[in-house]
């Protein structure tokens, strides 16, 4: 994969928001690989036509995977221990 | 299928009230939008084009307007083979349309609440949301000492020269450190190299002081100046970084 194309989990602000109630590049996510604990605006995404991949900064396991197709989000969070979501309603 | 109970973040149809050129390649465009949420400075919204047949585009920018402005104000830099930026930067006029959904994220933000001096590191147009930080440090009457550190290539591509030039004069808890990559007009008074590890510890701040780091712009830029961050001894966690891709735009 192309390093310089890496953003921060950020870039994935909307579309988390699109599916969650609260805003989500705040919430903290454990890592389940490796046991790391990141923002989930820290975490790495590699844009992609494909799908978002969000990665552990640390050990570039991949924790959240969201696909959007026509009708239906597909996401799958198989790779994180926890997610720890602080409900915050000043920012959206 | 899912009942949602919640609003989503909703697209709006934001008016362009004002364009200014701010470089060759960059345009700063004042939206007024019909429901508009105060903002955090650093956060970013959502642009999406529709074009005839139905194709759409959708884009993030990050909004260079201060939670105290009474408008919303994108800068936008051109990208070569863009979908969006050529029209944002070069056809998009006073009193025409655009939809935008946001403000969006809570990670990459700075309110003059929060403690600990404030070091921003910006490369090319990822000055934008930091610009919102520094014009917020002002409007905010902020004492909280913060230092910009902006890495453009030529002097003619520095955005908000004037405006940072004044709010180094008037701020007094805010200075503003300039380095050039790609030459430097006679008498140059900056820095003319990419930021190293010298620059930084001479910027910033000592990390007995725990100061707040913001580091946006292309990724190579972010990435090495977080490195070197780290290695000066700042802990992980004081530093935030915002990506802007292998251009320094999206």
């Amino acid at each position: 994969m192309d390093a310089s194309r890496r953003l921060d989990g950020n870039a994935a602000a909307g579309l988390l928001r699109e599916i969650f109630c609260w805003e989500m590049t705040s919430a903290a996510v454990t890592c389940g690989n490796c046991g790391a604990t990141n923002a989930v605006g820290a975490l790495i995404i590699y844009a992609s036509p494909m799908g978002t991949v969000l990665r552990c900064p640390a050990c570039e396991q991949p924790l959240v995977r969201v696909v959007r197709t026509s009708n239906d989000y597909w996401l799958d969070i198989s790779g994180a221990r926890c997610i720890q979501v602080t409900p915050d309603t000043a920012a959206t | 299928m899912a009942n949602r109970l919640v609003s989503p973040i909703v697209w709006q149809r934001a008016t362009v009230i004002e364009t200014v050129r701010e470089t060759p390649q960059a345009r700063s465009l004042m939206l007024a939008l019909p429901h508009w949420q105060r903002h955090r400075a650093g956060q970013h919204v959502e642009v999406r084009l529709t074009v005839e047949d139905g194709y759409q585009a959708q884009r993030s920018y990050s909004i260079a307007s201060p939670p105290e402005a009474p408008y919303l104000m994108l800068t936008v830099e051109r990208i070569a083979e863009g979908e969006v930026s050529p029209y944002l930067v070069d056809v998009v006029q006073e009193g025409d349309q655009l939809e935008v959904r946001g403000p969006i994220g809570g990670y990459f933000t700075w309110q003059a609440s929060q403690s600990g001096p404030l070091l921003l590191v910006a490369g090319g147009s990822g000055i934008v949301p930091l610009m919102a930080m520094a014009r917020h440090h002002a409007l905010a009457g902020s004492t909280t000492p913060a230092h910009l550190l902006y890495s453009a290539r030529q002097v003619d591509n520095i955005i908000y020269h004037a405006e940072l030039e004044q709010l180094a004069t008037e701020d007094q808890a805010f200075a503003v450190f300039y380095t050039l990559t790609r030459g430097a007009p006679p008498g140059w008074a900056g820095f003319q190299r990419r930021i190293d590890l010298d620059m930084l510890e001479d910027v910033g701040w000592p990390p007995a002081q725990h100061p707040l780091i913001y580091i946006c712009g292309p990724t190579p830029l972010v990435e090495a100046v977080a490195t070197m961050a780290l290695h000066l001894g700042h802990a992980q966690g004081r530093i935030k970084t915002e990506r802007f891709g292998p251009t320094g735009g999206s």
